[in-house]
């Protein structure tokens, strides 16, 4: 077991090595780079004051290098201008030029400059991800019981009417992407067209307090898209299990049919969603993305847009960072859940 | 003149609709009377929710072709009429000639243009590009899923890390990354187009090399005829005048794809490729441990005739219902590009667009954005359903 996850850890950093590098590779093309220096110096530069911009802040050396410094194994770029003034990559704000680290990358636990935000990294991920920690949190807290229950009603009598009309109502949500069930559902609830007003069409205050009324219609939306698949992968595992044989000797015994579905079907029932619902995580993300955007919630989802439309590279890559770590930490708990949960299933 | 009804405005709409009617009627009752004949095509027509799915799928794509020829469009989808703006729906079209429609069916946008033609002239974009997108993603998907599952060994764990590398990346920060004004200055799609759209070469020329090896006669006026066709699509499907790929002069360059869809369309390949690779190398692990691949491989069959002849034919089943499920999940992933505004013009009717424009007034107005999002809904859906009736019929054998 420890050296499969010993070999699995090391996968994962090969893999975010080898997508950070993708991302840095990808921002640090020229045309994104004079995007960059135009939006932070000014629209009408010349294309000789580009290069001057660019070049003084050490964007146009070659990839690997600057790649070097972001991870932190090669010293940080230094430039004296005309004045004997001192900048560079390591000093940042009233720090004296000496004092400044030799090494300044993710391995020392600085994660970069927001050109955007002009603030740290660090700071504004961990801050937008404590927002979208708090929706993904309600969103789960919604969706995964939902999709269970779903599920389980729907497989527990298959081929009933019960399980058609909940099988339909879970294929209609896995068809509405989260900007078709978001509008649908501010233009039903939020909207002064239709008039109902239940709850509010933008969960911009739910940064500050979080209510009913402003979190409802995102933790909604992004649920629903999701729990329509789980409820599908619970329903087909709980339709194979109640057909088993353990099942039909229960009920020839005289066991009650709530009794079967509580104590004998349910534990063998919900392992293949285990999976499902930690692969979903990723998923997740995406909706979050579209939701925070279309809700004008200030999260991780929202920090993901402003910093790739505006090519704030280190921002983009410590919000890469993060989101691959999410999705590969994920799939190395839904392995080992699979197997403590599946004692048929050996890792040699 | 007074504003439509609501009645008479559904009334109109089906009317404008006649051609698509016409052609579902003529294409159910051709499928009805012939289903004992059409395989699992015929056996669709047994299940309720497949038929209920078809029926949505071939509305849009039927709809989508009529609008095309310009059949059900009311007015152009460009077109903006003063006094139109944000217009509810019913609207009588203000200063209208003798030859114009004389209503805004579904009202105006908030540029005063037609919400009903766009939603038309916008399912043209999905069928133009979704299945077709799909079909690519299949082809690269299945040409290196299947000797990852055949052959295994250090190929498939390299082509097996790969993928899982795409897939590790969030969906919308791929498309941030690939569909940008700036990267496509780089060139870096167009490479990524000449790179992907070999795949479906190499398909056709192993399928039918394989089949046809031992037959010289029929191969090599085969090969090179269908080879010929394949690669002048391909020269001019990649090659455009003004980016990076132009090596076609003008006269060979069969046809030109418009801007920006030629982007869209090799991001959303190059998303769903791994997913896809992921199915087919799994279909072939299980599969190659049949018995009749022991055959072929007795019989001294080579090894890219049993994965195409013998274990993909007999994927076939999972293939199919999973296509379906693709080609639905591609029309959210278009959509999502148009909500963000990647990719395609600004001006374009696609629905992912039409709602990102519609939502910013959506607490005001609600027609400009509800049309395309509950068409978008109705087209996934009806994909979905019928994937699901695929999947119940062949199981049924």
């Amino acid at each position: 077991m420890l050296t499969f996850i010993a070999r699995r850890v090391g996968v994962m950093i090969l893999t975010a090595l080898c997508l950070t590098f993708v991302v840095f590779f990808l921002t640090n093309l020229f045309p994104n780079l004079e995007k960059l220096a135009k939006n932070q110096g000014n629209q009408r530069m010349t294309d000789e004051q580009v290069v001057q911009w660019l070049e003084n802040r050490g964007y146009l050396r070659a990839m690997p290098v600057k790649y070097g410094e972001w991870l932190g194994v090669l010293p940080g770029f230094t430039h004296e201008d005309d004045n004997g003034k001192i900048t560079g990559r390591c000093i940042r704000g009233d720090v004296a030029p000496e004092a400044a680290p030799r090494f300044c990358g993710i391995l020392q636990g600085d994660w970069g400059y927001s050109t955007v935000f002009k603030d740290g990294v660090a700071s504004i991920v961990a801050k937008r991800l404590g927002l979208t920690g708090w929706l993904m949190l309600i969103v789960m807290c919604v969706m995964v019981p939902g999709a269970l229950l779903i599920g389980v009603l729907a497989g527990m009598r298959e081929g009933s009417k019960l399980d058609r009309s909940l099988s339909t109502a879970s294929i209609v949500t896995t068809a509405t992407p989260e900007y078709v069930s978001g509008v649908i559902f501010i233009a039903i609830f939020a909207s002064s067209a239709v008039g109902l007003k239940w709850f509010k069409g933008t969960a911009t205050s739910a940064m500050d307090d979080i209510t009913f009324a402003n979190f409802t219609l995102p933790v909604l939306t992004i649920a629903l898209y999701g729990m329509g698949y789980i409820a599908r992968m619970t329903r087909a595992s709980m339709a194979e299990v109640m057909t088993a044989q353990y099942i039909r000797t229960a009920r020839l015994k005289g066991v009650s049919f709530a009794n079967i579905v509580m104590k004998h079907a349910l534990r063998n029932a919900l392992i293949a969603p285990f999976t499902v619902i930690m692969l979903q995580f990723p998923w997740l993300l995406n909706g979050v993305v579209i939701v925070e955007t279309l809700f004008n919630y200030k999260g991780f989802g929202w920090t993901l847009v402003q910093a790739a439309g505006n090519n704030d590279i280190e921002l983009l890559l410590g919000v890469s960072v993060v989101s691959v770590f999410v999705v590969l930490v994920t799939q190395l708990i839904s392995d080992i859940g699979y197997v403590y949960l599946n004692p048929r299933i050996r890792i040699s | 003149m007074e504003p439509l009804s609501t009645i008479e405005i559904i009334l109109r709409i089906l009317a404008q609709l006649t051609p698509t009617w016409i052609a579902l009627v003529a294409t159910f009752t051709i499928s009805m009377t012939y289903k004992r004949r059409l395989g699992l095509y015929g056996k669709l027509f047994d299940s309720p929710i497949g038929m209920i799915g078809y029926g949505l799928v071939m509305f849009w794509v039927f709809t989508a072709i009529f609008g095309a020829f310009d059949l059900i469009v009311t007015h152009d989808a460009l077109t903006q009429v003063s006094g139109m703006k944000n217009k509810v729906p019913g609207t009588p079209l203000s200063g209208a000639e003798e030859a114009d429609y004389a209503y805004y069916l579904l009202g105006g946008d908030n540029l005063a243009r037609d919400i009903f033609s766009r939603v038309i002239k916008g399912a043209w974009v999905v069928v133009q590009i979704a299945p077709l997108a799909t079909l690519f993603a299949f082809m690269v998907g299945i040409t290196l899923g299947l000797p990852a599952g055949y052959y295994g060994g250090r190929l498939d764990t390299f082509l097996s890390f790969t993928a899982n590398l795409i897939l590790a990346f969030p969906v919308i920060l791929l498309f941030y990354l690939l569909v940008t004004p700036e990267i496509v200055a780089t060139g870096i799609p167009s490479y990524m187009a000449t790179v992907m759209f070999v795949f479906p070469i190499i398909f056709v020329c192993i399928l039918l090399n394989s089949r046809y090896h031992t037959q010289p006669k029929i191969r090599t006026p085969l090969l090179i005829g269908v080879l010929g066709v394949l690669i002048w699509l391909y020269l001019s499907l990649i090659s455009e005048a003004g980016t990076k790929v132009d090596i076609v002069p003008n006269w060979l360059d069969g046809f030109n794809v418009p801007g920006g869809i030629l982007v869209v369309f090799v991001s959303v390949v190059f998303v769903n490729s791994p997913t896809v690779f992921r199915i087919v190398r799994g279909l072939a692990l299980d599969i190659k441990t049949r018995d009749y691949v022991a055959a072929a491989q007795t019989r001294g069959e080579g090894p890219w005739y049993i994965m195409l002849w013998e274990i993909l034919p007999n994927a076939r089943g999972p293939l199919i219902v999973d296509f379906c499920l693709r080609v639905g999940y591609t029309t959210i992933l278009l959509g999502t590009l148009g909500f963000f505004g990647l990719g395609l013009p600004p001006e374009s009717p696609d629905w992912g667009s039409t709602i990102n424009e519609g939502r910013k007034l959506l607490s005001i107005y609600l027609h400009p954005a509800l049309p395309p999002a509950l068409a978008l809904l109705s087209l996934v859906l009806g994909l979905n359903l019928l994937a699901d009736g695929l999947r119940e019929e062949s199981l049924k054998d």
